[in-house]
């Protein structure tokens, strides 16, 4: 059982929260005009790590935020664990 | 040796003292035709039928372990082909018919039982996509039957049809040439099969690297020295990535954890294979009488090949509801293997950039059944350098062109699959 420590909730299980996949991985910065082979990259393939690997969580059943935690895909240690916050895109639209 | 009902007799009458091990301990040489990273089910499955099929007696199995004990060891051994899109039914429904034919083939008793594999449905909606997909089986050719209620009852006398249950069960489709097998025979029954075609099986020898030079693959590196050879095969699922980045290449590939449990041994209660989509559980009965259950994916990446509580707890909560009758039994084991999840559900037969490298992964949680033609299509692929017909559709390159194989469509959400 994971214990994920929320940044408002404090150290919850794994129970709570809803798994949001890699979170290394971002769409590619051009958006539609970048290329079909950044595209297939950001789409499917992945760095898979044995070891640190950053992934996103939601908190369904308490803040209801996402989080990024780094944990250790194979002793399952948490490394680190910070609230999301999407980053202001460039043109200034949300 | 070949087995048979004399060959018994004469060892039990003469004590069993006379039994050759089934393959040799074979020590590596400096070079093959062709080299086999991964000593499990397929990789042992692709030397056999290179050696078979096409002649290619130099070739290396190489395991850092010992054989059959990764995934190999660890699935719940259940063997069909009710597969909706034409690729995948044709290519397991050749699994399943050189599955019908293997103990022979071996030489090997590999305890195939098609005992028949049922899927239970709890709602309209599950029953439209059920009787969909095992009317589209019937059309490419495999066999499938859609069950009543009171055929259900005849068939599973203890299984729970109360119509006050949380998901009351409405129906179900069968398999009925779908079954288990023993899945360590299957790795002992390949690798002596193998073993007698000349093939070398090295067991303790863990790939730490690769030679590769000019975009061609020339050897590999182990931990029991260099070996040269121009075709190297990996057949490590699970550990894909792993492997894969070695030779430095990035895979479609998420590595993720799935769990079974059994129960202590009991009277034979169960003839056939229970699977239920709504309680995301399935549920046979060993020949030694344990219950075997098994359910979804741990559901976040993992390399440890140890599950969560969570998980044993929902998969027990749905067998309980489908048996009541083994509320009171007691686990015995629980354990967890590390998939290769791929990014569309479907596997990975293919060449990769890199000259004379070949993958075989991706396999998600199904690799078991599929053993007999992932290595007939492998070895195909070493032997010739060109796709098997039957492996067309599970080329690397899908993902780039967009020709993705997913039976579900959840999109590149491995752990979802």
């Amino acid at each position: 059982m994971l214990l994920l420590p929320c940044p408002f909730c404090g150290a919850r299980a794994e129970t709570e929260f809803v798994f949001g996949g890699d979170g290394s991985v971002a769409p590619p910065p051009e958006g539609e005009n970048a290329s079909d082979a950044a595209w297939t990259e950001a789409l499917y393939f992945r760095d898979n790590p044995r070891g640190a690997h950053r992934e996103l969580w939601f908190h369904r059943h308490g803040c209801r935020r996402w989080i990024a935690v780094e944990r250790d895909t194979v002793s399952h240690a948490i490394l680190r664990a910070e609230l999301l916050v999407p980053s202001a895109r460039k043109d200034g639209q949300a | 040796m070949r087995y048979s009902l004399l060959s018994l007799v004469r060892n039990a009458l003469s004590g069993h003292r006379h039994w050759r091990p089934a393959w040799r301990d074979a020590a590596p040489k400096p070079a093959y035709d062709v080299v086999i990273v991964g000593g499990g089910g397929h990789g042992l499955a692709t030397a056999y039928y290179l050696a078979r099929l096409h002649g290619i007696g130099r070739v290396a199995v190489l395991e850092k372990g010992w054989i059959g004990g990764g995934n190999t060891g660890r699935n719940t051994t259940i063997i069909r082909s009710n597969y909706f899109l034409p690729a995948n039914a044709h290519f397991y429904e050749h699994a399943l018919k050189l599955w019908e034919g293997l103990s022979r083939e071996l030489n090997y008793n590999i305890m195939f039982s098609q005992r028949g594999v049922v899927n239970l449905f709890h709602s309209p909606a599950e029953r439209e996509g059920w009787t969909r997909r095992y009317n589209m089986m019937r059309l490419n050719g495999t066999d499938a039957e859609v069950l009543t209620r009171e055929r259900l009852a005849a068939m599973l006398p203890e299984l729970s049809l109360d119509p006050g249950a949380r998901y009351p069960v409405l129906g179900g489709v069968i398999q009925p040439r779908g079954g288990v097998a023993r899945h360590d025979a299957v790795a002992w029954g390949y690798a002596r099969a193998a073993d007698r075609l000349g093939v070398d099986i090295i067991q303790n020898c863990e790939v730490t690297g690769f030679e590769i030079g000019n975009g061609r693959i020339a050897g590999v590196e182990t931990t029991r020295g260099a070996i040269r050879a121009g075709r190297v095969g990996l057949c490590v699922a699970g550990h894909s990535g792993t492997l894969a980045r070695l030779a430095g290449l990035r895979l479609p590939i998420e590595t993720h954890l799935l769990q079974a449990v059994v129960t202590e041994p009991v009277k034979p209660f169960l003839s056939r294979v229970v699977s239920s989509g709504a309680l995301r559980v399935y549920v046979s009965q060993t020949a030694k009488g344990e219950v075997l259950i098994g359910g979804p994916l741990d559901g976040y990446n993992s390399y440890s090949q140890r599950g969560a509580w969570p998980t044993v707890e929902r998969i027990l909560a749905g067998a309980a509801e489908l048996y009541p009758r083994i509320r009171r039994l007691r686990l015995m084991r629980q354990w967890a293997g590390v998939m290769d999840m791929s990014m569309d559900g479907s596997p990975i037969i293919s060449a990769t950039p890199v000259g004379g490298l070949f993958l075989n992964g991706g396999w998600c949680y199904g690799g078991f059944k599929a053993t007999p033609a992932a290595g007939w299509c492998m070895a195909h692929l070493l032997a010739t350098g060109a796709t098997h017909d039957l492996g067309r559709a599970f080329a690397l390159d899908r993902f780039r062109t967009g020709h993705i194989l997913t039976e579900r469509g959840e999109g590149p959400q491995p752990h979802l699959h």
